[in-house]
């Protein structure tokens, strides 16, 4: 339908003759017969703005010539149009001569601009600046984002990009489009967001709002992070769904809970590492060059944001690093136990940057080097013989400025100074480093408490699922067909892990295998000729396991429903109901027994 | 009748100072949580006072408070129950029964002169033994402080 409404125009670009439909703009059938138009202010998901005119070229209609913008200017029936011809090289050598008396230092007019040829201007030189008045911010930020955070303030000569009222804009969404199209690189993502440009890359968060998850994710397949996307917040954009030509993209779906039923239940939920930001004085957050070992370990990675090279803030080689052990763990002010893989993983941290930067100078700040397991120790011996420094004693401060009156201040505004107690030698120790890592350790996942109750297990007092038996049952939990493997039992490395996880893995399956759960022969009964069918059980019982024989006039227990809390005995004003296992009489006999 | 309390009635202040008296506790232990946290305690070589005897329940909600008066009518000088906290019971909602019934209980033997610490109610999870440990102890020297409830001389009619 849509399709036979539209009208289609013939016209000639650079002698190709060729057909568009009416309504396109010169550009956008130039750009599909692979003409190379130059053009600065045109993005083709924003409205035409015709701001710099150099995507000028040449029209002939009717017998008549005329210079127009092929960005907004739309095509014309019989239309000829030359996109390089003498006089539009000429007119874009002018602009670009004009442009390069304002934005002699933008590398994008400087380039283009050496491309015709123009290298000097005869014009009045003014001072350089960035910002090219293309606008394209403003119209991505209204029509894109929809945000309206950026506008154009005065006009002609002195206009320039600003937010409303020069101040901080309270629509700004921090989304970032604006320095994503900026052409001159005018806006950067460090003026609009409070963070590091390198390192937030760092931050293991996406990067952008479509991403897929992580580099080995089963399935591949990209998601959208609904708190970043613009669509999501604005109702703007829609870039995604514009460019995917299987039109693959769905805004509108949700979350779906899906309810099963299952015989046996493995709880593997994981972990979360310490957030050093609540140890302020290792300065992270604070510091530009004080990373977690996650951060490290993203960095090091070759698909990771500076493909694989160890780098500082400022994307310099550090020359020095510190690597302070036992973050959050070991430690009465945060977690007193030991998190158990942090003395390895520092080890291969060590490692990996003595690879990577051969010649650095690197640190381990230890307590102690917990190092069992096979073939651990051997690394740690390798390590040693790799000209690693172990200094025993735990690093306690990360600062800019040396604060022991004994260190000898290194020249240079960039070092780190880890102060810590040299153990083996007895004194305070300040090394100034270029970089500092955080072996952080390992905590009860976020959600740990709120899954310990739905699955109604308990907890340790660190906040790790406990076991039935340290011993005996460290699989178990006190419900039964309740698993529990990993580091949401406590932390543990990789082999371990995989031990426990096989291990609840068959439990889980031997219980499936039987077919049948024999229950404690603990449940609850009613002796019927002492009910007087009061109801009071009715009520107190959690599971409605108690049913009433209208007939008999009786309160009747279901022996596959009752979980044997024994709420209605206690309950029960005629003492109709008893425990099996704990009726009134036995658990007299025991008080009998211990007061005797 | 409200007034009177069981320390003044008894003897035993006097002799407190030449042996020390020691109180006989019962506990009434959900099996799971505080009794495993007893369990806890003892693998985990925690200390505290010998003076609380445990009897296991499934749940605190079983705790009848006939148990209770029993437990004081065949010689003890405290009692305490203790469950899962308040929302994380295994049995759903038995703690909070447990709750209504000792505070009426409490509220009953008040007026009957019982101290208030005699009866004890307290929420432990598995995973708390300090907690476990410091109830016991801070119970044993309250009621210690008591003295002997000497339910014969006291409560039996004569």
């Amino acid at each position: 339908m849509e399709e036979t409404s539209v009208k289609m125009l013939k016209l000639t670009i650079d002698g190709i003759e060729t057909e568009a439909r009416e309504g396109e703009t010169i550009l956008q059938v130039a750009e599909r017969l692979m003409i190379d138009i130059p053009t600065l202010c045109h993005w083709k998901f924003v409205k035409p703005y015709g701001a710099c005119r150099i995507c000028t070229v040449e029209i002939e209609v009717h017998g008549k010539t005329r210079m127009v913008p092929s960005c907004s200017y739309k095509v014309r029936d019989g239309m000829v149009v030359k996109t390089r011809s003498e006089e539009v090289i000429k007119h874009r050598k002018m602009l670009l001569e004009l442009m390069l008396a304002r934005h002699s230092q933008v590398e994008v007019v400087r380039k283009l601009a050496h491309e015709y040829g123009v290298d000097t201007t005869r014009f009045e030189e003014m001072p350089s600046e960035q910002c090219i008045n293309c606008g394209l911010c403003v119209r991505v930020c209204d029509e894109v984002v929809g945000a309206n955070a950026l506008t154009f303030v005065k006009r002609g000569t002195e206009r320039y990009v600003s937010t409303p009222f020069e101040g901080e804009a309270e629509s700004c969404i921090a989304c970032g489009a604006c320095a994503y199209v900026c052409p001159t690189g005018h806006i950067t993502v460090q003026d609009i967001r409070d963070r590091k440009y390198v390192f937030s890359e760092l931050a293991l968060g996406p990067t952008t709002p479509i991403h897929i998850p992580f580099a080995a994710a089963i399935p591949g397949i990209p998601v959208i992070d609904s708190h970043t996307c613009i669509h999501m917040q604005t109702g703007g954009c829609g870039i995604c769904s514009k460019v995917c030509e299987p039109d693959a993209i769905d805004y509108e779906m949700q979350d779906t809970f899906e309810e099963m039923e299952v015989g046996s239940i493995i709880l593997a939920t994981g972990y979360k590492t310490f957030d050093p930001k609540r140890a302020e004085q290792y300065g992270y957050g604070r510091l530009d060059n004080v990373i977690t070992s996650l951060e490290f370990e993203h960095m090091s990675h070759a698909s990771g944001p500076t493909g694989g090279a160890f780098v500082k803030a400022d994307g310099s080689e550090p020359k020095s690093v510190a690597i302070l052990h036992c973050i959050g763990s070991r430690d009465k002010n945060y977690n007193e136990y030991c998190s158990r893989v942090c003395c390895m993983y520092s080890l291969k941290i060590a490692h990996l940057i003595r690879e990577k930067v051969p010649d650095a100078d690197i640190y381990e700040l230890y307590i102690d080097m917990r190092c069992p397991g096979s073939g651990y120790e051997e690394f740690y011996n390798r390590l040693l013989e790799e000209g690693v420094h172990f200094i025993r004693g735990k690093g306690v401060e990360v600062s800019q400025m040396p604060t022991l009156a004994t260190t000898t201040p290194v020249a240079s505004n960039s070092k780190l100074y880890v102060k810590c107690e040299d153990t083996l030698l007895g004194m305070p120790r300040e090394l100034p480093v270029d970089m500092v890592i955080l072996s952080v350790g390992l905590e009860p996942a976020a959600d740990a408490e709120e899954v310990a109750r739905v699955f109604k297990i308990s907890s340790k007092a660190d906040g790790f699922f406990m076991e039935k038996h340290p011993k005996l049952a460290p699989i178990d939990t006190l419900s039964d067909g309740i698993f529990i493997a990993g580091c949401a039992q406590g932390p543990k490395d990789i082999p371990d892990s995989v031990a426990q996880g096989a291990a609840a893995a068959a439990a889980a399956m031997s219980l499936i295998d039987a077919g049948e759960v024999a229950l404690e022969p603990i449940t609850s009964v009613v002796d019927e000729e002492v009910c007087t069918g009061c109801k009071t059980c009715l009520v107190v019982c959690p599971y409605g396991a108690i049913s009433f024989d209208e007939e008999k006039h009786v309160s009747v227990i279901n022996d596959a429903l009752c979980k044997a809390c024994g709420c209605c005995v206690a309950a029960c004003p005629s003492g109709a109901i008893t425990q099996r296992g704990f009726d009134d009489t036995q658990i007299e006999a025991e008080l009998a027994a211990l007061l005797m | 009748m409200a007034d009177i309390t069981t320390a003044e009635k008894s003897p035993a202040k006097l002799t407190k100072e030449v042996v020390r008296f020691e109180p006989r506790i019962i506990g009434f232990l959900c099996w799971w949580c505080s009794y495993a946290a007893s369990d806890m305690a003892g693998t985990s070589r925690l200390k505290y006072p010998p003076n609380v005897s445990i009897i296991r329940v499934m749940c605190s909600s079983r705790v009848d408070p006939a148990f209770v008066m029993r437990a004081f009518a065949e010689g003890a000088d405290g009692v305490l129950i203790a469950g899962c906290h308040l929302g994380e019971c295994h049995y759903v909602s038995g703690n909070y029964k447990t709750a209504a019934r000792i505070s009426l209980l409490k509220k009953t033997l008040a007026q009957f002169g019982f101290e208030d610490d005699r009866i004890r109610l307290e929420w432990i999870s598995a995973g708390e033994i300090r907690k476990f440990s410091k109830v016991i102890t801070d119970m044993t020297e309250k009621v210690r402080n008591l003295g002997p409830l000497n339910w014969r001389e006291n409560f039996e009619p004569k």
